[in-house]
């Protein structure tokens, strides 16, 4: 049992935090968010050229041949810098499901140029009144000869409005919160009949309402079995709820960095207020949050690796850890930030509301402490 | 002990409910809500409750205020927050006027008092410095005498509304020498002077109500001066003990509880109302006993004053748990909202984006992190109990 880095991983994490650190400073982020893209092609060229875009795809598709570890690395750093580029949209989850698929003319076509950066996915699953059941869909695709005709809408879809390709969960059979009946299709965003609708998110992130309306999907172009979609789904967005947390952890290491070296250089009553024992102790609580947080971090992704058959409530647990611990880093980090901590113009909000967008995705605290009550204790 | 509303109070209770529902109307209601007619309809809302003798509930009779015992002070305020009603901007009617009729000289109270409480003056308050927060008497905004006049130099920081206001109310040093609060002055200062400059600050929430203000040789009448030269310190701590009761905001905190109740009665999740959610149930209950517990703690400190205590230590305790509640409460909506929390607001109806308030919800959580802050940090709070409450 170890909990080292191999020389691969360690050189992938000093990579990826070299260039958040050299090239991607706040004011750089800042700008990109205020785009009108929101994201930044050139960034993404060279996160190409870097290979971070291939990690965790199989040395077939020309991808690195990375394990949950890997991403893990890669996201950490990512989310020191809040990194605004969609690697979870494109890489983790449109890339992923496509991996994972058995389809293999759309994996050869889709996955080197996702690898090389051209191909910007999204994953359309959210709907309405789904809230955090990926099973709610009421998008339909009915099967005519050779081809599917979708009809419906999905909300909220990460990198929606850059996407130029989308993998869309719909109804083939079953009724509205079945898990049986679900297929997923991949389909052009500029198709005949998807209108996209984009807004923004507290986080930067664009999203999208999609709605389709009589849009025709060649048969070729489903992924995995008719009405098996869950299957793919679920471990996908497993490993992006672990890639999340990953990401969160790098945000909860920079807030507590950010607030200690603030609490030893702000002056009150003639002293850092760093030297105040109340304050001491929360940000003592502050650190070992984030340990914990890092410690489930690390048991969730070996137990997601090695198999284990206790791996999915593990994430349920980890996606708690991380709401819970999030929210007092970041409650804290404004709280002793004072005024300043307050305002548009520091970096600390903006740490606490990509925090808080990482919360409500793919569950939040209350939706996986549920989970994980019913697989723990029946 | 006896907590139950006597027949004269219900019949006042009647009297308040019947003007807020003809006075607080639909299109006052959508320009309050608007950010380009939001000052105007601010001050329109404010008149009428000004000619109805009702702006300044805490007012002597002397000065313009209805004379209410504190059982009418707490009806009027319940029925205002439970229409969703936001109080009166702070800064003129309940922060400095005060101040102005408790220390100020006759002149100054027939000059500031009625504009004050017709809102035909605009006040912000010009205390926080960057570098005097949580220690405020470390205030290096300074003033100086020459002839009859001050001449103001300095910067004060996080002035909501500064970029509205006629008037802003000063703490200034007058003295460098001996215990940095017997140095510090009272100052009525004109927006309109020349000299002073306003910066925009925006805050989390993406808005702009925050400000810079800086004064570079402002002249400022020495009629403007409350009380005596390096006394300021004095009637800043008593406007602050008011300031943090007003803080507490009670009332408005149940409201928004009840309407989070009707909100998670109406969210699904999984087929299941969030109402019925054991998890969330639980969220609720715990925030609800706690408000419980705060109203009765408020009517103890409200009922200590009307019986002529002045609002001590105890204002304190109702900062700190008030703001908590306050932040418990945005939260737990925020929450109900789910993703949709992080929706900036865009040209998209509601029925285009598929949500009502996540924007919103959003936006008093992010700042509504300030209540904390704000008005003497909730650690500074704590420090005030331990030492004068707790003989620590």
């Amino acid at each position: 049992m170890n909990f080292d880095f191999t020389e691969e991983q360690t050189m992938l994490r000093d990579s990826v935090a070299r260039y958040v650190q050299d090239s991607y400073d706040f004011e750089t982020r800042r700008k990109i968010a205020d785009s009108d893209a929101g994201i930044s092609r050139e960034h993404w060229r060279t996160f190409a050229e870097l290979g971070w875009l291939s990690v965790p795809f199989a040395e077939e598709f020309g991808g690195f041949g990375g394990n949950h570890v890997d991403t893990m690395v890669v996201m950490e750093e990512l989310g020191k810098g809040l990194v605004l580029e969609p690697y979870l949209a494109s890489v983790l989850l449109f890339g992923g499901l496509l991996q994972r698929s058995d389809n293999g003319p759309l994996q050869g076509e889709y996955i080197p140029r996702v690898i090389e950066g051209s191909c910007l996915g999204a994953f359309a699953y959210l709907e309405r009144q789904s809230r955090f059941e990926l099973t709610d869909i009421k998008t339909r695709a009915e099967s005519a000869g050779d081809a599917y005709t979708l009809n419906g809408e999905k909300v909220a879809v990460f990198n929606g409005a850059n996407a130029d390709t989308l993998i869309v969960s719909a109804r083939t059979a079953g009724g509205q919160s079945d898990r049986e009946g679900i297929s997923l299709f991949l389909l052009p965003a500029d198709a005949a009949g998807v209108t996209v609708t984009p807004y923004g998110m507290m986080d930067g992130q664009r999203v999208a309402n999609i709605v389709l309306e009589n849009v025709s999907v060649p048969a070729g172009n489903r992924l995995g079995a008719e009405g098996d979609g869950m299957a793919l789904m679920e471990p996908v967005v497993r490993d992006a709820i672990l890639a999340l947390c990953a990401e969160a952890l790098g945000i909860m290491a920079q807030l507590n960095a950010k607030t200690l070296e603030y609490t030893k250089t702000r002056k009150q009553f003639g002293v850092a207020i760093g030297s105040f024992q109340a304050l001491q102790h929360r940000m003592v609580d502050t650190f070992m949050a984030y340990e914990q947080t890092k410690s489930l971090l690390y048991r969730a992704v070996c137990e997601v690796e090695e198999g284990a058959d206790t791996a999915a409530s593990t994430v349920h647990a980890l996606k708690v850890q991380v709401d819970k611990a999030g929210r007092q880093v970041f409650g804290e980090a404004i709280q002793l930030h004072g005024g300043m901590g307050l305002t548009d113009e520091l970096d600390i909000g903006h740490f606490a509301k990509r925090l808080m967008m990482i919360n409500t995705t793919f569950g939040n605290a209350d939706h996986h402490q549920a989970a994980f009550n019913a697989a723990r204790y029946g | 002990m006896d907590t139950r509303f006597a027949p004269e109070d219900i019949a006042f209770r009647d009297e308040v409910r019947a003007f807020f529902d003809k006075a607080y109307d639909e299109e006052l209601q959508a320009r309050l809500a608007n950010l380009d007619t939001f000052k105007d309809a601010v001050i329109d809302w404010q008149k009428r409750l000004y000619e109805q003798g009702w702006v300044a509930p805490n007012w002597p009779k002397e000065y313009g205020g209805p004379g209410w015992n504190h059982t009418q002070k707490f009806i009027f305020d319940s029925e205002r927050a439970a229409r969703g009603i936001r109080d009166v901007i702070p800064f003129g009617l309940q922060m400095v006027a005060p101040v102005i009729y408790t220390f100020g000289n006759d002149e100054q109270k027939a000059r500031f008092l009625p504009r004050i409480l017709s809102s035909d003056d605009w006040w912000c308050q010009g205390y926080s410095e960057t570098g005097a927060g949580s220690d405020l008497a470390s205030l290096k905004t300074k003033a100086e005498l020459d002839g009859d006049e001050y001449v103001v130099n300095g910067a004060k920081i996080w002035t909501s509304y500064a970029q509205y206001a006629d008037w802003i109310f000063c703490l200034v040093r007058t003295n460098s020498e001996g215990r940095k609060q017997e140095g510090i002055s009272f100052l009525l200062i004109d927006m309109h002077s020349p000299g002073i400059k306003v910066n925009p600050i925006v805050s989390i929430d993406n808005h702009h109500s925050l400000n810079e203000v800086e004064f570079n040789d402002v002249r400022v009448p020495v009629a403007n001066r409350i009380g005596e030269q390096d006394k300021g310190w004095t009637y800043a701590k008593a406007l602050l003990a008011h300031e943090r009761t007003t803080i507490a905001g009670v009332a408005d905190s149940k409201r928004n509880f009840n309407e989070v109740r009707e909100l998670a009665a109406a969210e699904v999740n999984g087929g299941k109302r969030l109402i019925d959610d054991p998890l969330f149930r639980k969220r609720l209950s715990d925030i609800e006993i706690e408000l419980m517990a705060l109203e009765f703690t408020e009517l103890r400190v409200l009922a200590t004053v009307a019986a002529g205590g002045a609002p001590g230590a105890e204002s304190s305790l109702l900062k700190i748990k008030g703001t908590e509640m306050q932040q418990a409460v945005q939260e737990l909506r925020m929450d109900l909202a789910a993703y949709y929390q992080g929706v900036l607001p865009t040209d998209l109806s509601p029925e285009q984006l598929g949500h009502a308030f996540g924007s919103a919800a959003r936006q008093s959580y992010m700042y509504g992190r300030a209540a904390t802050i704000y008005g003497g940090s909730n650690e500074v709070q704590k420090n005030i109990i331990a030492k004068a409450v707790l003989g620590l």
